[in-house]
């Protein structure tokens, strides 16, 4: 029989304020345990929550950008469950009314882009951590993270594998970072998913019993998570069995999911509307604001990259997915007078790489736009070979100053004297007879061969072509 | 509906409390006497009138994104039965 999987799934955006989403206390990640954990935060009796503004202005942003409506009014509700992380014995969510009601993202699939839905985002905040290692028997509790903002992304049951999962997620990630209301770093837990995974046989419109795959934190354990979740459930279906509503757990060492408790009551969270919160409202006028300083979205930013700069989809893509590392590109191509692609060729290749080696993001390059675009400019007007410029490259890199004066510092400028050059290609002739003689005989490309030793002689400060060309005169007189 | 002596436990368990049979008649009348007085809230018509979400006819107060609270582990961890590298201990769940 064909199976045809159906995926959901919810993401928590977190939210990049700077104190909790009901709290002053700080959001840093990685400071010592409990100390950014406040009265509110670890429910202590008798404090009251206190709305954080930019978290709702972040979840509106995050509405607009989807198409979605954002609720005038939305309510604050309990939910109720008992774990030690939740110090008041419930996490304050948003269930009935959300802030954002519908919307949708467009993905690009195997089979041509598809649209898919976007049922809700709602605010609400996080639990803090529980470490289970090394107390003697016991657990340990690190409230530094309760409290802080999330916006929990619920889509509807459209994604139909697990490729089309990975790509709803990567659109989203992208847009949260574009919006600035998210740093997107899934190691520290900023970008977390669940994903509701059901099979079905192709063609058939009921859904199947879905599993819960709870917080997982790459995209690529999603698509595994996926892949062996759907596996197993066509397996019980096949062996006679029916799969059973669960919260599954992902193990990525063993690369399976487990059942993680039978959730028989635990589904019971007692929602109703906290007393703490009267009902929040967002006005036309704010949302008017928000309207007018909406940055550029990632699907407009690739059109126009295409269009404006020449660029492949490809290239247009790696830049669009960041804007940070586009506005690089589009400041690098102002200094270097439209040299679009090679600017690209540098910011996707050299510059990327040295990047991901020491682990920095597009904002902390040590070379600037205005650097690399400098030294494009000194590769179009002949100052410097390409080869030179990775050299040159590399000294930005290491902070040793500007293009210019690296150039002139180190004597880099490419030999523009001809007799010099000239001088260095006889020299190359005399010493290679055999390849000269293998030229002459038609072997075209042993001229490499001879261009690299006078590159060679020269430091690489000959410019290539004008070397090629002056041994194919040479040779052919 | 009256409430169940099976109600009584279960919202008992789900809220971690501690109810001894002889106390269920007591809660069963207590919750009853609830429900009997939404009941009488019912028969009120109320079709054309939105449902609010909180009592009072008040929005939400918003704060600016400001970090106003110290560090004040210490103080909070003096009433914590069990503390050990700054976290709190509690017994084991296990998952």
């Amino acid at each position: 029989m064909e199976w045809e999987c159906v995926i959901g799934l919810e993401v928590h955006v977190q939210l990049k304020t700077k104190s909790k989403i009901f709290s002053g206390a700080s959001t840093t990640f990685g400071a010592d345990a409990n100390t950014q954990a406040c009265g509110v935060d670890i429910g202590l009796p008798g404090v009251l929550p206190v709305m954080n503004r930019e978290a709702v202005m972040m979840a509106a942003r995050f509405g607009i950008a989807i198409g979605g409506t954002i609720n005038e009014i939305s309510v604050f509700a309990r939910k109720n469950y008992f774990y030690p992380d939740l110090p008041k014995g419930y996490q304050i969510s948003q269930f009935e009314i959300p802030v954002v009601e519908g919307g949708q993202l467009e993905i690009q699939t195997a089979n041509g882009p598809r649209t898919i839905r976007i049922t809700r985002a709602h605010l609400e905040e996080d639990a803090g951590k529980s470490l289970h290692e090394d107390f003697h028997g016991l657990t340990g509790i690190d409230l530094n993270r309760a409290g802080t903002p999330l916006l929990e992304v619920v889509s509807e049951p459209d994604l139909r594998s697990p490729e089309e999962a990975v790509a709803y997620l990567k659109k989203l990630h992208t847009l949260v970072r574009t919006l600035k209301i998210c740093d997107g770093n899934m190691q520290e837990g900023s970008f977390r998913c669940d994903a509701n995974v059901s099979v079905r046989p192709k063609g058939e419109a009921q859904l199947g019993t879905r599993a819960e795959l709870k917080n997982i934190n790459s995209f690529r354990f999603v698509e595994r998570a996926i892949y062996f979740e759907i596996d197993r459930q066509i397996g019980v279906i096949e062996d006679g069995g029916s799969v059973v509503q669960e919260t599954r757990l992902y193990d990525p060492d063993k690369d399976l999911t487990r059942s993680m408790r039978g959730k028989e009551e635990a589904h019971d969270y007692r929602y109703f509307p906290d007393p703490d919160l009267p009902p929040l409202m967002i006005t036309k006028k704010e949302l008017d604001a928000i309207r007018s300083a909406m940055p550029e979205l990632p699907d407009t930013k690739l059109t126009r990259l295409v269009s404006s700069y020449e660029l492949s989809n490809d290239d247009a893509a790696l830049l669009a997915a960041d804007s940070d590392l586009a506005k690089f590109f589009e400041d690098a191509v102002r200094t270097a007078n439209g040299e679009s692609r090679l600017i690209a060729n540098w910011i996707l290749g050299d510059l990327s790489s040295a990047l991901n080696r020491e682990s920095l993001s597009i904002s902390e390059s040590p070379v600037s736009p205005e650097m690399l675009g400098q030294l494009i400019n000194r590769i179009k007007d002949n100052t410097i070979s390409g080869k030179i410029a990775k050299q040159v490259f590399g000294d930005l890199w290491q902070g040793k100053g500007q293009v210019d004066d690296i150039i002139q510092n180190q004597g880099l400028t490419q030999i523009t004297d001809t007799d010099a050059i000239s001088k260095a290609v006889d020299d190359v002739i005399t010493a290679f007879p055999s390849q000269v003689n293998q030229v002459r005989a038609g072997e075209e490309k042993v001229i490499g061969f001879l261009v690299g030793q006078v590159m060679k002689a020269t430091s690489g400060k000959a410019n290539p072509q004008a070397v090629n060309n002056l041994i194919k005169s040479k040779l052919s007189s | 509906m009256p409430i169940s002596e099976n109600d009584v436990t279960r919202v008992a368990r789900l809220a971690r409390l501690r109810v001894t049979e002889a106390e269920i008649p007591q809660y069963q009348a207590g919750l009853d006497g609830i429900l009997d007085l939404v009941a009488q809230l019912h028969e009120s018509v109320t079709d054309d009138i939105e449902p609010m979400a909180h009592p009072q006819d008040i929005s939400l107060r918003l704060r600016e994104d400001q970090v106003t609270e110290d560090d004040e582990r210490d103080l909070f961890q003096e009433c914590a039965p069990a503390v050990e590298s700054g976290l709190y201990l509690v017994p084991r769940v296990i998952e």
